[in-house]
């Protein structure tokens, strides 16, 4: 098991939102992040329904993990997400049909998503029920930013140019977007005299 | 992790599965009572949905009742595709019979059964076809939704004499409709399942509008094979 060093909610937060943005440093779910990214309106409620989910599942990590035998650790860990994703999806359809309609498969491909599986397993196991609930919450908003910087961004850009709405443009602008973070946090780096290296996230596989 | 240390190795397999009993039961009984709440507004939603989509296909100058109450249930595995009974919402005008909207189902599609919605007139043409309900593939398959695709309208004011009986077909199989880049299966399944509908109204033409409404009573428009 690797040293995990006590954390602050703040390193949490900064982490899920920068540090170890799941989008934009970890590059998990890029899946969904790439197919759901065509509008405002379906990135938005893919982002919402994933954080729901994240909050959720992090939540039954962190408090039965102390029961579990390794071995059936990660089977139990897929069951409340698979449980947390079929909730969230009937609640969806009944409360926001639209959405559950623009969403379609990509709603019941949550659970798919290995974000949710890899912070319940590295991180809301090993980790208090308030920093977990905290890293869900800030894991799940920095999901559904980037998601919607590039739903924003492919929206805009699609009326005018096709590609941008077409699977290669998403590639293509999710690596400029990659790029444009490298670049600022080189520069910022570079600047600052007393190396203030962004604190890489310790508790990531 | 709290491994517990006093568990014996014979003992730690059953500790595992009962685990795993426990945590699926939980999961199930969460699900299933998300699912309680849930369901009663989905159900809601769904017949919204139905009759802003039986508005849709019609158009609202063409009917004057209502079509979600005029309805009666129809069985037939062979041209409606599934073994349950299908609704068929019956639109009037001053009492006379207009267009027949038939619940159909496409048993065939690339992922599972096609629910379509048929809406066939009086004198046997199509006033349109819309998707109720699909799993197929986005991006490929899903092009009969009318949302994504405009493929599925080219069904309007077809008949079974436009295009003749051989030809209603993908043109891939010989026949007039084409089909959509990257996919067959789906349109070959939804021609077949309209052409379906349009059989089944022409043998029970006399029967539909007939027939008193919410009949549920089955075989009475569908006398069986």
């Amino acid at each position: 098991m690797p040293y995990n060093p006590p954390m602050t909610p703040a390193d949490v937060l900064r982490n899920g939102l920068s540090a170890s943005n799941p989008g934009l440093v970890q590059l998990l779910g890029l899946c969904p992040l790439l197919a759901v990214s065509t509008s405002i309106h379906s990135a938005l409620g893919l982002g919402l329904a994933t954080l729901a989910v994240l909050v959720t599942s992090n939540a039954i990590a962190s408090v039965v993990a102390r029961w579990l035998l390794p071995e059936v650790r990660i089977a139990v860990f897929v069951l409340a997400i698979a449980g947390a994703v079929t909730s969230v999806q009937l609640a969806i359809a009944a409360w926001w049909p639209e959405l559950h309609d623009a969403l379609g498969i990509f709603l019941p491909l949550i659970v798919t998503n290995c974000l949710v599986l890899a912070r319940a397993e590295s991180f809301a196991s090993r980790q208090p029920l308030g920093l977990a609930l905290i890293d869900g919450v800030a894991m799940g908003l920095g999901f559904g930013l980037v998601l919607l910087a590039l739903g924003a961004v492919r929206e805009l850009l699609g009326h005018g140019l096709l590609l941008a709405l077409l699977p290669p443009g998403a590639f293509i602008l999710l690596g400029l977007m990659l790029a444009l973070r490298n670049w600022t946090v080189q520069a910022k780096t570079a600047t600052s005299a007393a190396a203030q290296a962004a604190p890489a996230d310790r508790s990531a596989a | 992790m709290a491994t517990p240390v006093a568990d014996e190795p014979r003992r730690r397999p059953l500790r595992a599965a009962l685990t795993l009993a426990v945590a699926a039961a939980a999961a199930v009984g969460a699900v299933a009572l998300v699912h309680d709440l849930a369901e009663p507004r989905i159900e809601a939603n769904e017949r919204a949905q139905r009759v802003a989509r039986l508005a849709a296909v019609l158009g609202p100058a063409q009917y004057d009742n209502d079509l979600l109450g005029d309805v009666v249930y129809v069985r037939d595995p062979e041209l409606l595709g599934t073994d349950e009974r299908v609704p068929i919402h019956r639109a009037r005008r001053g009492g006379q019979p207009v267009a027949a909207l038939i619940e159909t189902v496409a048993p065939d599609g690339y992922a599972g059964a096609i629910r379509l919605l048929v809406a066939v007139g009086v004198d046997g043409r199509l006033l349109g076809v819309r998707v109720l309900r699909h799993q197929e593939t986005p991006g490929l398959g899903d092009g009969i939704d009318e949302r994504k695709l405009d493929w599925i309208l080219r069904f309007t004011g077809r008949s079974l004499e436009d295009p003749a009986p051989a030809r209603w077909k993908v043109r891939k199989d010989g026949g007039d409709f084409d089909q959509f880049t990257g996919a067959t299966v789906t349109p070959r399944a939804v021609v077949g399942a309209v052409e379906d509908a349009l059989l089944y109204v022409q043998a029970h033409r006399n029967d539909i509008f007939s027939l008193p409404s919410a009949a549920a009573a089955g075989g009475a428009a569908a006398p069986g094979p």
